[in-house]
This record gives structure tokens, C-alpha cells and sequence, in this order.
């Protein structure tokens, strides 16, 4: 079992770099291997509990038929895939990017951080990968 | 001599900076060191019959190990048969194999 930590910096419904995260961390999940994921800037908001789902009048969707996901749906699945295949999930929002975004009612099982703390997960990981948003 | 692991997200078309990207792949594999590229996102468009992209062109045929990854193929209805020679088809696991080995990473 090793330990990756693995840095976001996107926001939500913008890039296909979350859903490749989001990916990533699936696999080292489901591998056996506990992950550290350090959100920064933008990417503090993927875990917001107030993101809502919405109809989808252009196609005459309802909410239900649209179906639309929502990344702290994922964060939640991710921390309880963790739990149950008996690895370490830390999700760790910059405080700072948090408080600048108002995004502070995040879904349980995430928690606050500083970039020391990223200092801190990434020195003592067996991987790291940083992804940026450029 | 290290390990390696770049991981390209942008297709050459849409990125001024792959080159010196690639530049950096065929240099620390020129040093001897263990490098895999792994394409990803719109990065695996290089990696079609008929893409025109010499410097990516120069990884492959090298002692870099190239791979794209399933998903974004499937995404993009890349079928693995119009790969060009040399590009692996792969799932992501294998990132995270890297990363748990220690290999070194870069994302661009």
C-alpha cells in the first residue's frame, strides 16, 4: 500500500481535468492505496454542499430525467469508497480559497487545510501529481 | 537514472508549449532516464494514423514508453486500431501504479 497525493485546482463544470482526478483517485482508491487530495483555488468548490441539480428546459428534461451530476456527489462517493475498501481519503481544502469563494458548507468527511499542509502530505507520499489549470 | 511519468492533456492545437514539452520527454529519456508519456483528455489526438505532429512523431520508436489512456479514446471514438505504431492503449491505473513506484510526475 503506498500513499499518493494528488493537488486540483479547477473549478467545477469547467475542465476535463476533474473528471480525470476524479478518476485517478478511484483507481488509487480501489488499488488499496490511501490518497491525500489537496484542493486549491477554484477547486475548493467541487466539494460544496450547495451545489443543486436543475431541469433542463432547452431539452424538456426534468430534474429526475436530467440526471445532472454534481462533483460533491463524487467527493461523497470517493470518501465513502474509501471507508469501505479500508484506505485513507483526506480531502483537504485551502482555507483561504474557501473563505475567498464562500464555498465554506462542504460535504462531511472533507476538511480545511494550508498549502503547509499540502507541503506536508506531498513529503510524506509515495507519488504526487499536481494538476494544474494550465 | 529515475522514474519518470509525463502526462499530456492537450492536444498540440491547442497548446503553444507541447513542444517544449515533448523536448523535455526525449531529453530525460536521452539521459537515461525511465520515462512513460501518457496521453489523456485531448491529449491522445496525437496519437492517431494521419496526426500530424513530428515532434510527438520523435517519442515514439524511442526508448519512451507511450501510452493512451481508454477512456479519453472511447470519449473521442478513437478506435486502438488507428493508433499509430509505438502508442499503448491503456487504462489510467496504470498512472497510479507510477505514482505509488515513486515515479516522478508532471502534468501539462
Amino acid at each position: 500500500m503506498a500513499t499518493i497525493t494528488i493537488g486540483i485546482m479547477d473549478p467545477p463544470y469547467e475542465s476535463a481535468n476533474t473528471p480525470t482526478a476524479f478518476r485517478l483517485v478511484e483507481a488509487a482508491i480501489r488499488k488499496g492505496h490511501n490518497v491525500n487530495v489537496f484542493c486549491y483555488e477554484g477547486a475548493t468548490a467541487l466539494g460544496y454542499a450547495g451545489q443543486k441539480q436543475h431541469p433542463n428546459a432547452v431539452h424538456g428534461m426534468t430534474l429526475e430525467e436530467e440526471d445532472h451530476p454534481n462533483p460533491k456527489e463524487w467527493v461523497k462517493s470517493l470518501l465513502a469508497f474509501a471507508t469501505e475498501k479500508n484506505v485513507k481519503l483526506v480531502w483537504c481544502n485551502c482555507g483561504l480559497c474557501v473563505d475567498e469563494r464562500g464555498v465554506e458548507n462542504q460535504v462531511e468527511g472533507t476538511c480545511r487545510g494550508s498549502p503547509v499542509d499540502a507541503w506536508k502530505y506531498c513529503e510524506a507520499s509515495d507519488g504526487v501529481l499536481m494538476i494544474g489549470t494550465q | 537514472m529515475s522514474r519518470y511519468l509525463l502526462i499530456q492533456s492537450k492536444s498540440p492545437w491547442e497548446s503553444g508549449d507541447i513542444g517544449h514539452f515533448y523536448s523535455l520527454a526525449r531529453d530525460l529519456g536521452q539521459a537515461g532516464n525511465d520515462v512513460t508519456f501518457f496521453l489523456v483528455q485531448n491529449g491522445v489526438m496525437s496519437a492517431r494514423n494521419g496526426a500530424k505532429d513530428a515532434a510527438f512523431d520523435q517519442l515514439l520508436g524511442s526508448k519512451i514508453r507511450v501510452l493512451a489512456d481508454d477512456f479519453s479514446l472511447r470519449e473521442r471514438a478513437i478506435n486502438r486500431e488507428t493508433l499509430k505504431g509505438g502508442v499503448s492503449v491503456s487504462p489510467i491505473d496504470e498512472v497510479v501504479d507510477l505514482l505509488a513506484g515513486s515515479a516522478k510526475a508532471l502534468w501539462h
